[in-house]
């Protein structure tokens, strides 16, 4: 791998060359002058870089190297289930009659398309335990907005006005993000001393004006929510809904459903518990499903059924919040995450979420003695560590994340959950092998030695990437945000 | 399913061992902590288990009920279009460094993804004409949303005004997104020419407007006068959000240097599949001002200790892992990989390649103009300058224009949007896109078809 300085694309340009082949103009030249009024004629080209073809696919391929996918390594990014991407999703994804179809054709033209999103809808209706599911959210924080907007409406439609929603300190921050979103007032409580939600205060923070609480389960800490029925009964007696953050969905498929715990809206994370790639940040897919009393909210269209076994879409929906997204969602999303569903079937599943969530606690075990747990017992499909112990020899979790760098580990989620000290999230999915986990516990453990007997080691990490230690506060105090290089 | 799977490395013998290690007699041990009552007994009634063969064969079958460009002539639009894919995006993305990293939270093993983005950011600014652009949205309609939000929380005033011309879908989203924000949508209707009725506008905006919302070229093809709409709303000092084709930004005045505040728009046409309408990539750019407003993510430039230049996710105190419920967005993925396509794109066609793509779109559909113009029954309702894209009216006594499309897609090909399906007061017209890819032949097919179909 090249460690000097990477050029950026605009300052490969040399004026003259080319990377592009065009059709000549087999129909009379328009004269942009002749037919654009002047003032919008654009005065100066764009600076876009003249190179070839060769310096494109040198330019992206070398960023390609300069970048950590699940495919070059273990990626415990805790929340994130950053398990591995399934190859022929992206060979279905591509196949001509779903990669170069258009929203607008005549239904009877994409029936196949249609086919497949109704079939997704009912799976994870199944999987979630609801009634409908619509597929259009983008991500999973626009799967939460879209399932308070519909929370909102049901509230509304019954003559009432509930303006707070209610989060665990220990909750995401698409949470309130979402509910100040979609109108709402957030209301934080705090978690109990197991990491649970407090039902004290749950009950304390209730009433007339809760719209709803948002929950994942299991659990920011990788807890199982033991008395989910009672914070249900809780948040119902109330009159507010329960909305589910999918989340953490890989550690409980087959296993138990939101549905059946009392939640009444749920959103899944596609590109997490689906497999879809991540993508360095995108697309994702964020479907919701609801109960029964919420399915007049949802938003338009959804994929449906006729009695003459065609498909269409509904669009006849006089209580729907509206549409929340052009077209259908990520289509080319879905067809990668129905794929993978394909794959496994349901029993499938269950034995992912079994493999999940005994790979966490094989690992939460065997470094449950070299650092702090502040959760023990079971976990589920992920856990959090502290790394606070390792303070007193001036080392932080950060150090510890940037040191796993040099042994080719992309390092943990950190500083998250926000209500545990130096706090490090580990997920290893079920994707990993045993090998695997041992040789990235055997390395974490290397690293707490090396944080007691050579500190200066761990803090000065990382030594071998194309770049050590940027400088963060300046970026952010002088913000460069793109190249203006002139060209 | 019993151990193993394909994606599953797990043995019974690695079972048994980490079982003992952790102390548990079998995994459901590890399950104890969730209820009886809400345990699933039983198999779930999902679609079953498919073995690689059946499962490539069932997905083959699927689209085999679908038509695509790849066996049809494309002249639908409005919103989604087929242009041409240079063919080293594909082997590039697909590149799995890229396709299965996440979100760049570690600067030094994803300085590729970081500079790829800044990249980005810089062709946005370029193309648009502004100060700043972010790393991608969800897609340009709900990125249109975004400046709706922006505008009220900068302006502290809560009236949008957009114009019909806005693509139908897109105003659906506005609405949405503001009844959450407890925001008021106002609508201001097209001339006869096919633009924004600026009258009307004139009308609509007052010292209570946040912003002014339009699409250039419009749901309609034709060309806003930008120039004519700036005043209008920063004479009451509200904002001018306009939402572009990038394509059509190799021929047209940038936005920004007409007074726009916000650029917004949909990176589809920039080497992305259609994907039946998704994923595409929203773009976002603001004035500088607006900087620490924007929602999603940004990526500037910085210095390593040794004082290399290197890449950085920065103004994260904008974001939701951060500031929580006082987030500027409640946006935390982007379009990454699809932003890395138009990157590509952009990379691929360069300074004189925008131009040429662009003037080729012009051409092809100012030629198809001509010909569906020149046939019995046609007529073209709309005279303002359009890009790539234009309205025809079919004679009122003839089929309708769904069963036009589906006698077209007979002869291979797909017609035009059904414009009386958004706008019922224009029921019987088409709304006809021509890119690059089509050739006089099959405009000329097209319209001749069209004309026998009257």
């Amino acid at each position: 791998m090249n460690t000097g300085e990477k050029a950026l694309i605009f300052e490969l340009s040399k004026p003259g060359r080319i990377a592009y082949s065009l059709p000549a103009c087999d129909v009379p030249e328009a004269e942009a002058a002749s037919c654009i009024p002047a003032s919008m004629i654009r005065q100066v080209p764009a600076r876009l870089p003249e190179v070839y073809e060769v310096d494109v696919i040198r330019h992206y391929t070398e960023l390609s190297r300069r970048n950590f996918g699940v495919d070059n390594g273990f990626y415990p990014l805790g929340s994130c289930t950053m398990k591995y991407n399934p190859k022929i999703n992206e060979d279905t994804a591509r196949l001509s009659g779903f990669a170069h179809i258009h929203p607008y054709q005549p239904v009877t033209s994409i029936q196949g398309a249609l086919e497949l999103l109704y079939t997704l809808q009912n799976d994870l209706a199944v999987l979630t335990g609801m009634d409908q599911v619509s597929l259009q959210p983008a991500a999973g924080a626009h799967g939460e907005w879209t399932g308070l907007m519909m929370i909102r409406a049901y509230h509304e439609s019954r003559g009432e006005n509930r303006s707070k929603v209610i989060v665990p300190d220990s909750s995401h921050g698409t949470n309130p993000a979402s509910a100040t979103t979609a109108g709402f007032e957030t209301i934080t409580i705090q978690s109990d001393a197991g990491g649970m939600v407090d039902l004290d205060a749950l009950r304390a923070a209730v009433g007339s004006d809760t719209a709803a609480l948002m929950l994942t389960n299991p659990n920011t800490l990788g807890l199982f929510e033991e008395h989910i029925l009672e914070i249900a009964q809780i948040v119902h007696e109330a009159g507010g809904l329960l909305y589910y953050d999918g989340a953490n969905s890989n550690a409980i498929m087959g296993i138990t459903r939101p549905g059946d715990m009392g939640f009444d809206v749920v959103h899944m994370n596609l590109h997490k518990t689906m497999s879809t790639p991540h993508g360095g940040g995108g697309p994702g897919a964020g479907p919701v499903g609801v109960k029964s009393k919420l399915i007049p909210y949802l938003p338009k269209p959804i994929a449906a059924l006729r009695s003459d076994g065609t498909y269409y879409f509904d669009d006849d929906r006089p209580e729907s919040i509206g549409r929340v997204k052009p077209f259908y969602g990520n289509f080319g999303i879905l067809v990668r995450a129905y794929t993978y569903i394909r794959t496994y079937g349901p029993e499938g599943l269950r034995q992912v979420s079994e493999c999940a969530v005994l790979n966490a606690n094989y690992m939460m075990h065997r470094l449950s003695s070299h650092y702090d747990i502040p959760y023990p017992g079971v976990c589920k499909h992920e856990f959090v560590m502290s790394g606070r112990g390792l303070k007193a020899y001036g080392v932080r979790t950060l150090d510890v994340a940037k040191r796993l760098l040099d042994f080719g580990y992309h390092p943990p989620t950190i500083y998250f959950p926000l209500n545990v000290e130096e706090s490090m999230m580990i997920e290893p999915t079920e994707t990993e092998s045993k090998e695997t986990l041992d040789r990235f516990i055997d390395t974490m453990i290397q690293i707490a030695e090396e944080a007691r007997t050579t500190p200066e080691l761990v803090t000065g990490a990382p030594y071998g990437t194309v770049v050590r230690r940027l400088d963060e506060t300046n970026a952010a105090r002088k913000p460069v945000l793109n190249c203006s290089c002139g060209i | 399913m019993t151990l193993p799977h394909r994606y599953i490395p797990m043995t019974e013998q690695d079972k048994a061992e980490m079982l003992a290690t952790i102390g548990a007699a079998t995994t459901d041990d590890l399950f104890r902590d969730i209820p009886d009552a809400i345990r699933y007994r039983g198999v779930l009634p999902m679609s079953p288990a498919l073995d690689e063969i059946s499962l490539l064969t069932h997905m083959k079958e699927l689209t085999s009920r679908n038509t695509d460009t790849a066996n049809c002539t494309s002249f639908l639009g409005a919103g989604i279009y087929d242009h041409h894919i240079p063919v080293i995006i594909n082997h590039l993305i697909s590149r799995s460094e890229f396709y299965t990293a996440y979100t760049p939270y570690q600067p030094e093993i994803s300085q590729g993804e970081l500079q790829a983005i800044f990249e980005f950011q810089s062709y946005i600014c370029e193309l648009t004409g502004m100060a700043v652009a972010n790393a991608s949205m969800y897609d340009g309609m709900t990125a249109l949303s975004e400046a709706g939000a922006l505008a009220a929380g900068a302006t502290k005033r809560r009236k949008l005004v957009v114009s019909r011309t806005v693509h139908p879908e897109a105003r659906e989203t506005l609405r949405t997104m503001a009844h959450g924000l407890g925001l008021d949508i106002v609508e201001v209707g097209y001339s006869a020419s096919g633009v924004t009725d600026l009258a009307a506008l004139r009308a609509a905006v007052s010292s209570d407007t946040a912003a002014v919302l339009v699409q250039s070229p419009n749901f309609f093809g034709c060309l806003e006068d930008l120039a004519a709409i700036e005043p209008i709303i920063h004479g009451v000092k509200g904002l001018f959000v306009v939402s572009a084709n990038p394509i059509s930004l190799g021929l047209l005045e940038a936005p920004g240097k007409l007074g726009a505040d916000i650029v917004v728009g949909d990176a589809q046409p920039l080497g992305i599949p259609q994907s039946f309408g998704g994923p595409t990539c929203g773009f976002f750019a603001v004035a500088e001002p607006l900087m620490r407003r924007m929602p999603g993510r940004i990526v500037g430039q910085t210095k390593d200790l040794d004082g290399k230049r290197g890449f950085v996710l920065t103004l994260q105190a904008r974001e939701q892992h951060i500031r929580r419920e006082k987030a500027t967005s409640n946006i935390c993925s982007n379009q990454a990989l699809l932003a890395l396509c138009a990157s590509i794109y952009l990379s691929t066609l360069g300074k004189q390649g925008l131009i040429d793509v662009a003037n080729l779109n012009l051409s092809k559909a100012h030629y198809a103009n001509s010909q569906l113009a020149g046939q019995e029954g046609i007529t073209l309702p709309f005279t303002a300058p359009f890009f790539n894209e234009f309205v025809i009216r079919l004679p009122e006594e003839g089929p309708s224009v769904s069963e036009i499309n589906e006698q077209l897609l007979k002869c291979g090909m797909l017609g035009g949007y059904d414009l009386g399906l958004a706008y019922p007061e224009l029921a019987g017209h088409m709304l006809v896109a021509v890119t690059e890819k089509r050739t006089r032949e099959e405009i000329d097919h097209f319209a001749s078809r069209l004309g026998e179909l009257q």
